[in-house]
């Protein structure tokens, strides 16, 4: 079976050990994580993990079966690239005598859409958000330059289904 | 009972103050428990205290090892049902429990486990006898939480047995440090009734229940497959309806044994790696496979690119995990097993296949006269481990409680075992963990002290947790210990016999004197290695009133077979 990119979000109860028993999950199949991201979700008191895996369609639905398993794991879905929309963040440190002595990098900022976190004397940061390819085009277009420190964030991703997370609650409540 | 109800109100109500250590054992009566297993240290020497006060209500029996404590708890817990309670220390008292904790995860058992852990403020500092036992357990826990301060013990502790027993049980450990023992807070106590990100039973849908039961209606060969589901569902009335309803031939899975009396005329014997020919053979035959309360272990399904494929395979199951993991199903009956065959059986017409069902019976008469006859009425010499099974079954007359070893006295003890109650094969099926038999049966007879226990373990796995013999001597527990002892370890022997061309690399095993051991704890022992003293024997032992050891001394380089070799099909299943 051919594999493709998944993107996984677990709705979950915040718990300090959850990541680990979720960790366990894909280490046991030797599932490598791409990108994993713990954030707080639209619900008050869930968190929201979002995970990216390469991987084949069965796997990824067994995986998501045994991450939904988990005691503190409110529900967990798994989409494809084209029911999503996603992003990542990144933020470029640069000398700042650059943006002086070379023009260039002015064109740089100006087409790739990225912004200006802040300068100082000595760097300045951009900061740009997008797809992943689009992170690695500016990436390669300033690395000539000199790069003086490069992070990218892990995916944040909405699907465009629906994810009735709301509903499961109430649904305990009442029983 | 209605005092008793009428007690856990007041408690409820009224608060008092009292020490982390104090309320661990409200929390343990609270949950109903009075029987748990474990090892002191200083890291839960608190507890320890408040045992000793409350003794008379709640006992513990100091295992010899942590392990034991584990297995015995595990025991008690698949005799009873109930949830079985394992303690120890931090560090070394903790990882001791792992083994047993992992065997409880695989094999679906209701468990706690309660460890001690160092202060607080010494968390972190590879302080002595600091273990990160969560990080540890993590992965063959269902759940677990490391308390840190006295007021979280009610909660947690109540959550802990909630999670331990309800949808698919499985261990709990709850890791509690010293500081979190010894404050005073002001308790009360509630039991956990849900926890909203758990969904412990799915609710059945009745789209499926109707796909399953015209599947099986119009089913030519259908076949069942039940496992342990049945048993922790307590489903085992409703299995036997819908067998004899439907006229449908029945298999188990080693967990799945004693869900169905073993001489019931439609159970035709055990699926697997050295289950019976017919049903294995027949899995690739029968043209409805339903699987309850089973999850398709690869020692079930052989290959599973030549497992059923000509079948349209149901599956009730109680999770969802396990739906399409291994095998997948045309139809997934999700639930409780009990309310899903419940629901399903009005649904079922009446219905006999007895031309299918005599496939079973024909394979029945190969397997037996190229297996089991040599086994159960052997010509050679040396004893046979189905004759010793075959002899305790008369003399038990079919009723005992068998815990069995990991190895091939395992697989005959499953093979020739009958049973006509349920919850009476406790056996580690899925970790096949060597030692689990000795402490599991002391668990099980404590547990069920109106039944005869009796153990069937080989001469390495015995050495594995022999010092348990010390609980047996102490308490004086009333188990029957047979050690099948052929001198090697007989299952690992096997494979280099058939697949590494005879090298017996570190097989061969010169035994201590078993005899003189039990005796030397104070359990009544005898060897034998004839054939003429095997009944007097099984039967002296039965009627023993105490704990009794028996050694038998069985042929050396003995075979167990049927055997699905491993990477083969159920269909390429050797007679020999
Ligand atoms: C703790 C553990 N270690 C190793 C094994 C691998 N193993 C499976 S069966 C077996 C041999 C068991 O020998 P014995 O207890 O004498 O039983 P027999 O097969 O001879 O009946 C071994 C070593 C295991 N299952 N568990
Ligand atoms: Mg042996």
């Amino acid at each position: 079976m051919e594999k493709e990119t998944y993107t996984i979000s677990v709705y979950s109860e915040n718990n300090v050990g959850l990541l680990n028993r979720i960790s366990g999950i894909f280490l046991k199949r030797h599932v490598n994580v791409e990108s994993l991201n713990v954030s707080k979700s639209e619900i008050d008191g869930v968190s929201k993990f979002t995970i990216v895996i390469v991987e084949n369609n069965e796997n990824a639905r067994k995986i998501v079966g045994q991450i939904e398993k988990q005691i503190e794991v409110i529900k967990a879905y798994y989409h494809k690239n084209d029911e999503t929309i996603y992003q990542e963040s990144a933020l470029f440190k640069i000398k700042s005598s650059l943006l002086f002595d070379e023009r260039q990098i002015q064109n740089i900022i100006k087409e790739s859409n990225s912004e200006i976190v802040t300068v100082s004397r000595e760097f300045f940061v951009l900061s740009k958000t997008g797809r992943r390819n689009e992170v690695d085009a500016m990436h390669d277009l300033l690395k000539p330059y000199g790069i003086m420190q490069f992070v990218r964030s892990g995916r944040i991703a909405v699907t465009k289904e629906e994810m009735p997370i709301s509903a499961l609650l109430k649904e305990f409540n009442q029983n | 009972m209605e005092t008793l109800k009428a007690k856990n109100k007041e408690t409820k109500k009224t608060t008092m103050k009292i020490s982390g250590a104090e309320a661990i054992i409200h929390c343990l009566l609270e949950e109903g428990v009075d029987l748990i297993y474990g090892y002191p240290g200083g890291a839960i020497m608190p507890v320890y205290d408040e045992l000793y006060k409350f003794q008379d209500k709640l006992t513990h029996i100091l295992a010899r090892h942590e392990q034991g404590a584990t297995h015995a708890a595990q025991g008690y817990a698949r005799v009873t049902g109930k949830v079985g309670v394992a303690m120890a220390t931090s560090g070394p008292g903790a990882t001791n429990l792992v083994t047993g904790i992992a065997d409880a995860q695989i094999d679906s058992t209701p468990m706690v486990c309660v460890t001690g852990q160092v202060f607080r403020h010494l968390l972190g500092s590879d302080a002595f006898q600091e273990t990160d036992i969560i990080g540890i357990s993590t992965p063959v826990t269902k759940w677990n939480y490391q308390i840190t301060k006295a007021s979280e013990i009610p909660e947690i502790m109540a959550k802990a047995f909630y999670l331990a027993r309800s949808g698919r049980p499985g261990p709990v450990l709850v890791d509690i440090t010293k500081n979190a023992q010894l404050e005073e807070f002001e308790f009360s106590y509630e039991k956990c009734t849900g926890v909203r990100s758990y969904k412990p039973v799915p609710k059945p849908k009745v789209e499926a229940i109707d796909a399953a039961a015209e599947l099986i209606n119009n089913a030519k060969k259908p076949f069942i497959v039940f496992g342990q589901g049945v048993i922790l569902g307590k489903a085992e009335e409703e299995l036997k309806a819908l067998v004899e309803k439907a006229g449908i031939p029945a298999a188990w899975t080693i967990l799945g044994l004693s869900a169905m009396d073993t001489d019931h005329p439609l159970n035709v014997g055990m699926v697997g790696m050295h289950g019976n020919y017919g049903p294995n053979v027949l899995t690739n035959e029968c043209d409805v496979l339903i699987a309850i309360g089973m999850r398709f272990d690869d020692r079930v399904t052989g290959r599973l690119d030549d497992y059923a494929k000509q079948a349209k395979v149901i599956h009730f199951e109680i999770d969802p995990a396990e739906i399409n993991k291994n095998v997948m199903s045309d139809v997934a009956v999700l639930g409780d097993s009990k309310k899903t065959l419940e629901l399903i059986l009005p649904k079922i017409k009446e219905n006999k296949h007895d031309a299918w069902h005599n496939e079973f019976k024909e394979k029945y008469k190969v397997e037996f006269d190229q297996v089991i006859n040599d086994q159960l009425n052997p010509t050679k010499e040396g004893l046979t481990m189905g004759e010793v099974l075959k002899e305790i079954n008369i003399a038990s007359e079919n009723k005992a409680v068998i815990v069995s070893d990991v190895g091939q006295h395992q697989m005959f003890a499953c093979r020739y075992a009958k049973f006509n109650q349920s919850k009476s094969n406790i056996t580690s099926g899925g970790l096949g963990t060597m030692g689990f038999a000795l402490p599991a049966a002391i668990g099980a007879k404590m547990g069920a002290m109106d039944r005869e226990v009796v153990a069937i373990i080989g001469d390495g796995g015995y050495q594995m947790t022999i010092q348990e013999l010390g609980v047996i001597n102490q308490h004086n527990v009333p188990v029957k210990i047979v050690v099948l002892n052929n001198e090697h370890l007989g299952m690992v022997r096997q494979w280099q016999e058939l697949f590494f061309d005879k090298r017996y690399a570190s097989t061969v095993m010169t035994n201590p004197d078993f005899v003189k051991i039990a005796e030397g704890y104070h359990i009544k022992a005898t060897r034998i290695s004839k054939r003429e003293n095997l009944k007097a024997a099984i039967e002296e032992m039965i009627a023993f009133k105490g704990p009794y050891f028996l050694e038998v001394c069985v042929e050396k380089e003995d075979n167990v077979f049927p055997m699905i070799p491993s990477g083969a099909s159920v269909s390429e299943i050797r007679l020999k």
